[in-house]
């Protein structure tokens, strides 16, 4: 009798129905417009003090010259973009190889949690343009200097979400494993590792940033090729519409990668609580 | 133990095979500060098929029983015996629910039910006839897609049921599975547990808060004190095997069993 109550009742289920693509589409527009708006406001901010007169044009290069520029060098900004991906790429991949087997070492291991974590915490606050230099003497003018600080970037945010993650397993949850007869491999990849996942993603989101920002003091240090190199050329030339797109070009790619860790995101976990049809919509 | 000797209740039916048997437990905690006893003196004998439901004050250690027979916790003293066997680590040969559906919430709930069967890799055909089973003997039937953030606190309850009910285990372990829902829902749970046992003639431990709720599910409830934790008496209730929730309600061995239980929980209370 609960079963047909409940079953009548629309509260026994939320409502399922996936909205039409049209639908989505509006919704998508509506959601986008306000930070449009505001970047809108921004290039008008500086085309207005750039077109003014307000400021030299050897300190700030309007957003013509800028785009300009990237059209006129379109191939040189573009195989330098791919250098700086590669790199961050390499270290962001390795940061997530690093971060997720010391993640789980030390929550399976109270001692080497407590070996690790000052030492984590020491590779965390050493300034990493500091040691950048250091790698270039070890490592050369290759990519490697540059793979290493991006790993040490991106590493740290990767350990902290993944550690927290597989921490945050309700006891009960395990408990039950072991009276299924679950051993602790099964007990990982079935239930700790998935449950993990939301902040892995968390810790991922900030660590692809990082990387970016790794791979491009990487390239400040010493290197013939880059966006970081880019920048520096231009720095030495006084070349200000060049220099600009250099750091347009860099937060392009930044978005870029940190919307494609969403993505991922996106289709990983699409069960997870912000993900949600009903939070979509009461957030609107 | 304070239960007169001659109690019928004391002992499980001696031609029945014993399920369950408690020998002498005592559980003691050491914390930095001081020993803690949470159980003391426990003994308990549950036969093969039957319902026993344990209610007490909070902190009388109810759920940390259940713990031992199941082995998650072993016991400072005595020892527990489970089908014949002796405790000794966790136990594979029960289902436990616990007052949380403790459900995964990126499986849907068939899957849910599934993961028991996957983390004892039972042959696949049988485990999804199994759970096509229990989803329509527990009401599931057309929610088995559904994840557990669109289920109602019952029907994750009920999955949670199912899930432990997959492999027919011969002793069922709930720990206060109804205690987060509302009361009406709990109603219909409780009816459709008596159902369940009835149908399936598991053993069943269940750790409650509601006296009504203990003595219209169970053959016999143990009344536990608190600090320590001790069983005060066993009640055997006075109800036929088919029982009508209303009508149960209303029967004398109804009242009377409850009475009883409340009189002594509110002695326990009033010593503290």
């Amino acid at each position: 009798m609960a079963v047909q109550s409940a079953r009548e009742a629309p509260v026994g289920v939320a409502e399922r129905a996936r909205p039409g693509v049209a639908e989505q589409a509006l919704r998508v527009l509506g959601r986008a417009w306000r930070p449009a708006a505001l970047l809108a406001l921004l290039f008008a901010g500086w085309w207005v003090i750039t077109a003014t007169g307000l400021v030299q044009p050897y300190l700030v290069a309007s957003p013509g010259d800028t785009f300009a520029v990237i059209g006129d060098k379109f191939d040189y900004f573009w195989q330098n973009t791919l250098v700086t991906l590669w790199e961050t790429l390499a270290g962001f991949v390795l940061a997530i190889v690093v971060g997720v087997l010391a993640a789980v070492m030390m929550v399976y291991s109270p001692t080497i949690e407590r070996t690790l974590y000052p030492l984590l915490l020491f590779a965390q606050v050493i300034p990493k343009i500091a040691v950048a230099p250091l790698f270039v003497v070890w490592l050369g003018f290759g990519i490697e200097p540059k793979i290493l600080v991006a790993l040490l970037m991106a590493f740290f945010p990767v350990v902290i979400s993944m550690v927290t993650g597989l921490k945050s397993i309700d006891p009960e949850m395990l408990q039950l494993s072991a009276t299924m007869g679950a051993g602790p491999l099964k007990t990982f990849y079935k239930i700790r590792m998935p449950a993990s996942l939301p902040h892995l993603f968390s810790g991922l989101k900030i660590g692809v940033t990082l990387a970016v920002t790794g791979a491009v003091v990487g390239e400040f240090v010493g290197a013939n090729e880059g966006l970081g190199y880019v920048i520096q050329q231009a720095n030495g030339n006084f070349d200000t519409p060049v220099l600009f797109a250099g750091l347009v070009v860099i937060s392009l790619l930044g978005i870029v990668l940190f919307a494609l860790v969403e993505l991922l995101e996106y289709f990983v976990l699409p069960w997870h609580a912000s993900r949600r049809v009903d939070a979509a919509t009461t957030s609107m | 133990m304070r239960m007169p000797a001659s109690s019928p209740a004391t002992e499980a039916p001696a031609h029945m095979d014993t399920s369950v048997e408690i020998e002498d437990v005592a559980v003691r905690f050491r914390t930095r500060r001081k020993d803690v006893t949470a159980l003391h003196d426990v003994s308990l004998s549950v036969a093969a098929g039957e319902f026993v439901a344990i209610v007490g004050p909070s902190g009388c250690g109810k759920s940390t029983l259940l713990k031992l027979v199941s082995g998650l916790m072993k016991p400072s003293k005595g020892q527990v015996t489970l089908l014949g066997e002796k405790v000794d680590g966790p136990r594979r040969d029960i289902g436990y629910v616990f007052q949380r559906a403790a459900l995964l919430e990126w499986r849907s709930a068939r899957k849910n039910i599934l993961l028991q069967a996957e983390m004892r890799g039972m042959p696949s055909a049988v485990a999804r006839e199994r759970a096509d089973e229990l989803i329509a003997m527990t009401g599931l039937t057309g929610f088995e897609d559904a994840y557990p953030h669109e289920l109602s606190g019952g029907m994750q309850q009920r999955v949670a049921l199912c899930r432990a009910l997959l492999h027919r285990p011969p002793v069922l372990l709930m720990d206060e599975p109804f205690g987060a829902l509302d009361a009406l829902t709990r109603e219909h749970m409780n009816i459709e547990l008596r159902r369940i046992w009835r149908e399936t003639g598991t053993t069943i431990l269940l750790v409650t808060h509601s006296i009504p709720e203990a003595v219209y599910l169970a053959d016999r409830v143990v009344v536990m004190s608190a600090r320590p934790g001790t069983i005060d008496e066993l009640i055997a209730v006075d109800l036929p095997l088919e029982r009508d929730y209303g009508k149960t309600m209303s029967e004398p061995g109804f009242a009377r069993a409850t009475g009883r239980i409340r009189d002594l929980l509110g002695a326990a209370t009033s010593a503290d």
